[in-house]
Parts: structure tokens; C-alpha cells; sequence
């Protein structure tokens, strides 16, 4: 069962990487370069159920919080304002 | 029994995972993209940190397993928000076949005003 996990969230990493690489627009790779992040959350998830340890789950934490604020950082860079308005 | 029924979580959230990263590849366009991948993806990784606390039989986990799933399920529609005004802003075109794009109707409501203010 436990292989089966990590081989599906594989597919899920190489196919964001795969548009992270061609995107035709920056957009597309700043879409998925956050939705690399959310399923990398997942992937730490998964290893702390089979390890039994919890400092992963602290691990996923902070890459969600640091993964949500370069995607802030990134759509205003965007849409092309400065940092602080 | 609640080993069972966390792997069956587990199991549907990682097909709703693959399902919107197929989205992501398939899909012709960034708005097309961004809300298929972001719906999928959040329901997934919400449900797999649900099973990940239903299976582990330890509070540790447990806890700090729900406190991510909530702090995603926050955050992942404020991103794709802000994505999606930032890309309309810095100009990408839609899909030749889209029909409707209510928020330049009210962008150029909002410049008539502007203008009509002066």
C-alpha cells in the first residue's frame, strides 16, 4: 500500500515539474511551483505516518507557510506593484 | 478499523491529487490550469492529511496533521486569488474560445468612472 502512496505522489511532482519546465507564460509556472509545494506537504505527511516520527508534520508547516508567501510575493511581482502597497 | 478507514482517505486523496496535476498538464490555459489544479489539489492533500491523522496512532501527529489541512485549506484559494488577478493584470490573453470575462467588464467600468469623475 505504502508504495503505492509514494508512486502517486511521484507522478503528481514530475507532472508539476514537467509545466514548471515548458509553461508557455510565467503564470503557468507560478501555478505550479505552488501546487509543487502543497503536494510536497503531502509527501511529508505521508512519511511521518510510516516513520512514525512528527517532526515531518513540522517540516510541512513551514514549507506550506514559506510556499504560500513566495506565491504572494510572486503574483505581485506579477502584477507588476511594488512589495508594500 | 480506523486504520482502514484512514488509508481509504488517504487512497482518494492521492486520485484527486493525480486528477488535478493532469488538469495542470491538459488544460489550454492559465485560468483553465489554475482552477483545476487548485481545487483538485486542495481537496486531495486536505483529505490525505485527514487520513494521515485518522491513521497514526499517535496525538503528535494527529494534531499537527489537522492544523496543516487547515492552514491549506486558508491558503491555497488566497493564492490562486492572487495568481489569477496578477496574471490578468500582466496581460495574458485568454483561451480563443473562452466567452465571458466579467472582471476587464469591470475593470473598464471602473476607468469610465475615472474618467467621468475628471
Amino acid at each position: 500500500m505504502i508504495p503505492l502512496f509514494y508512486t502517486g505522489l511521484m507522478i503528481c511532482c514530475f507532472l508539476c515539474l514537467y509545466r514548471i519546465g515548458c509553461g508557455p507564460s510565467a503564470p503557468d509556472r507560478t501555478v505550479a511551483i505552488d501546487i509543487l509545494g502543497i503536494v510536497v506537504v503531502g509527501f511529508c505527511a505521508i512519511l511521518s505516518l510510516v516513520t512514525g516520527k512528527d517532526f515531518y508534520l513540522n517540516i510541512a508547516l513551514a514549507w506550506a507557510l514559506l510556499s504560500f508567501i513566495g506565491t504572494i510575493a510572486l503574483a505581485k511581482f506579477l502584477e507588476g506593484r511594488n512589495f508594500d502597497d | 478499523m480506523i486504520d482502514i478507514i484512514g488509508y481509504i482517505l488517504i487512497t482518494i486523496g492521492i486520485i484527486f491529487d493525480i486528477c488535478g496535476c493532469i488538469g495542470l498538464v491538459r488544460f489550454p490555459d492559465v485560468y483553465n490550469r489554475l482552477q483545476a489544479a487548485t481545487k483538485c489539489v486542495t481537496l486531495g492533500t486536505v483529505l490525505l492529511l485527514a487520513g494521515v491523522a485518522l491513521g497514526s496512532h499517535s496525538g503528535a501527529i494527529a494534531s499537527k496533521a489537522i492544523v496543516c489541512a487547515v492552514f491549506i485549506l486558508i491558503t491555497s484559494p488566497t493564492a490562486a486569488h492572487a495568481i489569477a488577478k496578477g496574471a490578468h493584470s500582466a496581460g495574458v490573453q485568454l483561451w480563443s474560445k473562452s466567452v465571458v470575462d466579467k472582471y476587464q467588464e469591470e475593470v473598464d467600468r471602473h476607468n469610465e468612472w475615472l474618467k467621468d469623475k475628471e
